[in-house]
């Protein structure tokens, strides 16, 4: 990639006033580093996988709603966790997590247990309950 | 109390840390010779690990492999200490700060502020520099930032102790032993030795032959999965070969620049040569990118097009195959 080369695309990096730094050649052939503000290519790779999260959040949402799946995993969504990394916040096993999925389940859970996941999702226990 | 650091904004965090924090020991290393060294370069493809949804795809060594292998080859000796609670977690980092001694932190990417939003996934192998206290706001040098920034005792208790795979636990690091002067040339030789064996590796998962078998499974997706998902896979591959730290083309403009650097220090013709012949490779990868972004965009499900950014990878992979069996013989 030459100097004149390094793409200077729109993209969302603008809005942290952020520009990544890049390698490429000047015309005596000698790398350096320059400033790029964001290349198309890539912009729409990473807008296609936030949108692709924002549609799993809402139909999580939606399964909520409909009384399918319990708050957890709309907030697990919500915060672009699976249930791997939920289960290493919440510190317990995976399948006790996918179990709290369950509305029956959830709906038993203990103030404790419930504590537990309102602090990693950073919402009151009221909220958890009942999504907005 | 402020550390007398200077900052230098880097494309990767990791030679960024190395080579900030060799910086103010009084060693001048740039990013490219801490990236080559620790043979930072790499292709790999894990099928049977998933990111985000989609297989994983890696142009570089794992986190921690490059700074391990950069220390090691060059005789510097680092101290490391993990934590398994945030009390001593914190006062062991005061601790270096009041010794005027600036630190490495490894930290989640989730929760740091001074991101944007749209860039936070639960990535825990992300490397900044701790440069000093001020009441209870924390100096921080993050080579990927232009500037440096903050952190509040509780943002960075949160990012020190993210969960996850790779969980940082707390993971604070420093050089403490220095050999009087630093042997480059021997290191040089021996990050590209490694970097030749592990590009041209017989198996599946690593190398030009990863290359091949993401090339093999591209033909199939649109089959086996479906338009949407091969087109969410397809751009996972451009993301990791794009993404903040790579520098561009999958690091391998950074590769290029440190076989410059090496050529001219170590007075190898060849070596300056070759480096041309890798930006030019990195300039083919930057055109797969272009051409992969061109399907999902588009949403265009045609297998053709499918077909043609694997015959391109194929190209790539015989081209790096060639150029690493020639690296190999000019060291």
């Amino acid at each position: 990639m030459k100097k004149e080369e390094v793409p200077q695309d729109k993209s969302n990096l603008a809005s942290a006033n952020f520009r990544e730094l890049c390698y490429a050649v000047d015309e005596n052939g000698e790398y350096m580093t320059a400033n790029s503000t964001g290349w198309d290519p890539k912009t729409i790779a990473l807008g296609n996988a936030i949108k692709e999260i924002e549609e799993r959040v809402a139909n999580a949402k939606k399964r909520v709603l409909e009384g399918k799946t319990s708050p957890v995993e709309y907030y697990m969504e919500l915060h672009k966790m699976d249930i791997p990394i939920l289960a290493s916040y919440v510190g317990m096993w995976q399948w006790r997590v996918k179990r709290h999925f369950k509305p029956s389940v959830f709906n038993n859970l203990s103030p404790n247990t419930l504590q537990k996941y309102a602090d990693v999702f950073e919402v009151s226990v009221q909220d958890l309950r009942s999504i907005k | 109390m402020k550390i007398d650091f200077t900052h230098k904004q880097s494309a990767h965090c990791e030679n960024g840390v190395v080579s900030n924090l060799m910086r103010y020991q009084g060693f001048e290393v740039s990013e490219p010779m801490v990236f080559g060294i620790g043979s930072g370069l790499l292709f790999s493809y894990l099928p049977f690990l998933k990111v985000n949804y989609a297989p994983v795809f890696t142009y570089r060594a794992m986190p921690g492999f490059i700074f391990n292998r950069f220390a090691k080859r060059v005789g510097v000796t680092m101290k490391r200490e993990k934590f398994k609670n945030k009390i001593t977690a914190k006062a062991k980092l005061d601790e270096n700060l009041a010794k005027n001694n600036p630190v490495g932190l490894q930290v989640g990417v989730y929760n740091l502020p001074y991101f944007p939003e749209e860039y936070r996934f639960h990535f825990n192998a992300h490397n900044m520099v701790v440069y000093g206290k001020d009441g209870e706001t924390y100096l921080i040098s993050d080579p990927v930032m232009e500037q440096v920034t903050t952190l509040t005792e509780k943002e960075l208790d949160k990012v020190r102790f993210a969960k996850g795979a790779f969980a940082p636990k707390g993971h604070m690091y420093y050089p403490i032993a220095f050999p009087e002067t630093l042997a480059l040339e021997k290191a040089i030789v021996k990050g590209i030795k490694q970097t030749c064996r592990d590009m041209t590796a017989p198996v599946p998962i690593v190398g030009v032959r990863a290359m091949r078998w993401v090339a093999k499974n591209i033909r199939t997706w649109p089959d086996t999965l479906g338009t949407k998902k091969a087109n969410h896979y397809l751009g996972q591959i451009v993301r990791m070969q794009e993404e903040i730290g790579t520098g561009g083309g999958g690091f391998r403009y950074i590769y290029a620049a440190f076989l410059q650097e090496s050529g001219k220090l170590l007075d190898n013709q060849n070596l300056l040569e070759l480096s041309k012949e890798m930006t030019l490779i990195g300039d083919q990868w930057r055109d797969f990118a272009v051409d992969a972004s061109r399907i999902y965009k588009n949403r265009s499900g045609q297998t053709d097009a499918y077909n043609k950014v694997a015959d391109q990878l194929v190209a790539l992979a015989a081209k790096e195959e060639i150029f690493f069996k020639k690296l190999k013989k000019v060291i």
